[in-house]
C-alpha cells in the first residue's frame, strides 16, 4: 500500500537542545527510551548531523554520546506521531524532569 | 596460595572509612556451570525465562536503592528490554547458536563499545553491562538466588565486587569488604563510602578464610588470625575514631565558628572529586582551593575543554550556592607534567612553574580559561592564579580569560567571567600586595615558608628550619590579612597550617578569618577555635 494513500502514516519531526548537564547519561537517556516506547510510531532521534538511530533503544541512545548543549533532532512515523514528538521535544526541554508515572 | 588460614597482615587502599570485625569469607561467583545447549525452541525459552528472572531480582534491587545506584539499575532493566539487544541474540538462537554463547556475544560488542569510549563515565557502565551479562548467564544455568548466607558481620573478601552484588548484601549487621584487586574511586567504593561500609582495596591475593579479621578503612589495613595485642589495637583504634568522629561531627554540625565577633570561615581543600565524598565535607562553607594539576597529570595528556568543563561542573553542582575556588594549574617545581613543564631546570621551585608556565604556554591555559569561562555559569566560581611575583602577570592573566570568553561568547556559547584573585605564596607579592588588582587573596603558606626561610620543604634535615609559625612568615600573614581587612578584600590561608589545629591561634591573631584544609580536619580545627573563643571569653 503506497504511503501516500495511506492517512494513518503522519511524519512529525522536532528539534530540541540537550541542557542536561551531564549530557545523555543513563538516567535521561532511560528516561527518553521509556517515553517514546510509549508510542506506537516509530520513532528516530539523532544528535544534528550524525545517523539517526532507533529512539527506543536505550543502547542505542546512549551510544549517541550525546553532549550538553548538543541540539537533538526527533523523526517519528505512525498514528501518534505527533503527539510522540511534542512529548519527547517536551522531555528533553524540561531537562527530563521527574513525573509519577 | 596455601589454604590454611595465619597471620597475615595486608595493606591496600582505602576506599571507604570505618572499622569491620569479623570472619574473613570469601564471596566468588562460582564459576557458570556449562549448561548442555537444546534444540533452538528450547534455546529460546531457555533465554526468555533467564531476562525475566534478571528482570526481576534487578527491579528488586533497583526498588531498595535510590539515586546514582537506581539510576544504574534501571539502565540493566531498560537494556533487559532494548530489542535492538535483544533481537540479534533471539535471531542467533534461531539460527542454532546456544542461548549463552548469543548472549555472550551480543554483551561483548557492547562491553567494548563502552570500554573504548573516551569518557569515564561511559567507561564505567562496562563494569554495569559485565554485571548484567553475568546475571544473566547465572539465571540460564539456573542458579538459585545469587547468594549463600553470609555471616552477620563478617568481613567478606574477593577479587572485585559488581555494585548489584554490593547491593544485595544485607550490611545491617555491619561488616566490611575487603577487595583484591578494585578501585576507590569505582562505583562499588562510592556505594560503600554512602552505605558507610568499610572497604579496602587493592590488598592483593587474599585466603579462602580466616576466623577473625581486622578490617581498618583508615590505615587500609586487613588484619588476620591477629594476635591479642593486634586485636587490642585496633580496637584502641576504633574507640579513638569513634570519639573523633562523635565530637568532630558535633563541633562541625554546629554554627560557624566565631572569634572576637567575627565569623570564621572554614573552606575545604580538595584535588579531585573523590575529595568531596569524606563525610565531613558537606560541613565545609565552600571550597577554598581546588588544585588542577590531576587533571593534567593523565597518562593520555593535557586535558580538552570538555573534560576540564565537567569536572569543574560536578564541584560547582556539589557546591550549590557556596563559594568554589580554582586554581589553574600549578605545574612545574615537585610537580612535572610531560609535554608541558620544563625540563633540565637546575632549581625547579624556582623554575617556570605555577602561572609563569601558563603564560609561557597559553594555547594550553587557554584550554583551561574557556573551561572556567564556562564553567562560571554554573555557580558560585572564583578563580585563582599561582606562583604570582608581579602584578603584570596578573594583568596578563586576565587579558587572557578576557580574550577566551570573547571567543566563547562570539561563538554563541555561555561564558562569564569570575572573580579573579591570586595565591600569596612568593615572597615578593606579599611584601607589595597592595600593587595587585586582585579580588581576592589566598595565602599559600606551604610555599610562602619555604622561600621565606629558605628551606627545601622536601628535605627532611630542615624540617624543624621549615617552621610556618617562624615569626618571618607571621609578618607577612599579617599584612597581607591587614591589607584584605583595610580594602574589603577578602584574604585566606589554605597551606598546610590552615588544617593544623596548633596553628589556629597564631593564624586567627594574624587576623586570618577564612581557613582552608582537606576534610578529615575540619573537625578537629573547628573544635580549636572553638575553644580559642571561649578562652578568650574568659581571659
Amino acid at each position: 500500500m503506497p504511503d501516500a494513500l495511506n492517512s494513518e502514516n503522519d511524519i512529525a519531526k522536532g528539534r530540541v537542545q540537550l541542557v542536561h548537564a551531564e549530557g545523555m547519561h543513563a538516567r535521561p537517556a532511560v528516561k527518553l527510551t521509556k517515553l517514546a516506547k510509549r508510542f506506537k510510531a516509530e520513532i528516530a532521534v539523532r544528535v544534528a548531523g550524525a545517523d539517526w538511530i532507533d529512539a527506543k533503544s536505550v543502547a542505542k541512545v546512549m551510544a549517541m554520546r550525546a553532549e550538553r548543549d548538543s541540539m537533538i533532532e526527533f523523526e517519528a512515523n505512525g498514528a501518534d506521531a505527533p503527539a510522540a514528538i511534542a512529548a519527547l521535544v517536551a522531555l528533553v526541554a524540561q531537562d527530563f524532569p521527574d513525573t509519577a508515572g | 596460595m596455601s589454604g590454611a588460614s595465619g597471620r597475615l597482615a595486608v595493606k591496600g587502599k582505602a576506599a571507604s572509612q570505618g572499622f569491620a570485625e569479623g570472619p574473613l569469607v570469601r564471596l566468588e561467583r562460582p564459576p557458570p556451570r556449562r549448561r548442555a545447549p537444546g534444540g533452538s525452541a528450547e534455546e529460546e525459552r531457555a533465554l526468555r525465562t533467564a531476562l525475566a528472572t534478571a528482570a526481576k531480582h534487578i527491579a528488586a534491587l533497583a526498588a531498595s536503592v535510590a539515586g546514582d545506584a537506581a539510576d544504574i539499575l534501571e539502565f540493566q532493566l531498560a537494556l533487559l528490554d532494548d530489542d535492538s539487544l535483544v533481537a540479534p541474540v533471539f535471531a542467533a538462537i534461531a539460527a542454532g547458536t546456544s542461548a549463552d554463547d548469543a548472549w555472550n556475544a551480543a554483551l561483548a560488542e557492547q562491553i567494548a563499545d563502552y570500554r573504548a569510549a573516551p569518557r569515564e563515565y561511559l567507561q564505567a557502565r562496562a563494569a554495569d553491562l559485565v554485571d548484567l551479562r553475568d546475571r544473566v548467564l547465572a539465571a540460564l544455568s539456573g542458579e538459585a538466588a545469587p547468594l549463600a548466607a553470609i555471616p552477620p558481620g563478617a568481613v567478606i573478601a574477593a577479587a572485585d565486587l559488581p555494585p548489584s552484588r554490593f547491593l544485595e548484601i544485607d550490611w545491617s549487621a555491619g561488616g566490611g569488604l575487603a577487595l583484591e584487586q578494585g578501585s576507590p574511586t569505582s562505583h562499588v567504593a562510592m556505594l560503600a563510602r554512602a552505605r558507610g561500609v568499610p572497604m579496602v582495596v587493592q590488598l592483593g591475593a587474599l585466603p579462602e578464610s580466616a576466623s577473625i579479621a581486622l578490617l581498618d578503612g583508615e590505615r587500609a589495613t586487613l588484619e588476620l588470625d591477629p594476635s591479642v595485642a593486634e586485636i587490642a589495637a585496633f580496637a584502641a583504634r576504633r574507640e579513638a575514631h569513634a570519639v573523633e568522629s562523635a565530637s568532630a561531627c558535633g563541633a562541625l554540625a554546629a554554627p560557624p565558628a566565631q572569634w572576637r565577633g567575627e565569623a570564621v570561615q572554614l573552606l575545604l581543600n580538595i584535588q579531585g572529586l573523590a575529595d568531596l565524598s569524606h563525610p565531613d565535607a558537606r560541613y565545609a562553607e565552600g571550597v577554598g582551593l581546588m588544585r588542577t594539576e590531576f587533571l593534567f597529570d593523565d597518562p593520555s595528556g593535557l586535558p580538552g575543554e570538555e573534560a576540564q568543563l565537567q569536572t569543574y561542573e560536578a564541584v560547582l553542582r556539589w557546591a550549590g550556592n557556596r563559594p568554589v575556588t580554582i586554581r589553574t594549574v600549578d605545574a612545574g617545581g615537585d610537580k612535572p607534567i610531560r609535554g608541558f613543564t620544563e625540563e633540565g631546570e637546575a632549581n625547579p621551585f624556582l623554575g617556570v612553574r605555577g602561572l609563569r608556565l601558563s603564560l609561557r604556554r597559553p594555547e594550553v591555559f587557554a584550554v583551561q580559561l574557556r573551561a572556567l569561562a564556562r564553567a562560571a555559569m554554573h555557580g558560585n566560581l572564583k578563580v585563582m592564579f599561582p606562583m604570582v611575583t608581579v602584578p603584570a602577570e596578573f594583568t596578563a592573566a586576565r587579558q587572557l580569560f578576557l580574550k577566551a570568553l570573547a571567543e566563547l561568547r562570539a561563538a554563541g556559547i555561555a561564558a562569564a567571567l569570575p572573580e579573579l584573585g591570586i595565591m600569596v605564596e612568593v615572597p615578593a607579592a606579599a611584601l607589595t600586595i597592595d600593587a595587585f588588582p586582585a579580588s581576592f587573596f589566598s595565602i599559600g603558606s606551604n610555599d610562602l615558608t619555604q622561600y621565606v626561610t629558605a628551606c627545601d620543604r622536601s628535605n627532611g634535615a630542615l624540617d624543624a628550619l621549615a617552621d610556618p609559625l617562624n615569626p618571618a612568615v607571621l609578618e607577612l600573614i599579617r599584612r597581607t590579612a591587614e591589607h584584605g581587612r583595610l580594602h574589603g578584600i577578602g584574604v585566606s590561608l589554605c597551606g598546610d597550617m590552615a588544617g593544623d589545629p596548633r596553628a589556629a591561634s597564631a593564624l586567627l591573631r594574624s587576623g586570618i578569618r577564612a581557613f582552608s584544609m582537606s576534610a578529615p580536619s575540619l573537625g578537629s580545627v573547628k573544635r580549636a577555635i572553638v575553644a580559642l573563643a571561649a578562652e578568650g571569653a574568659h581571659g
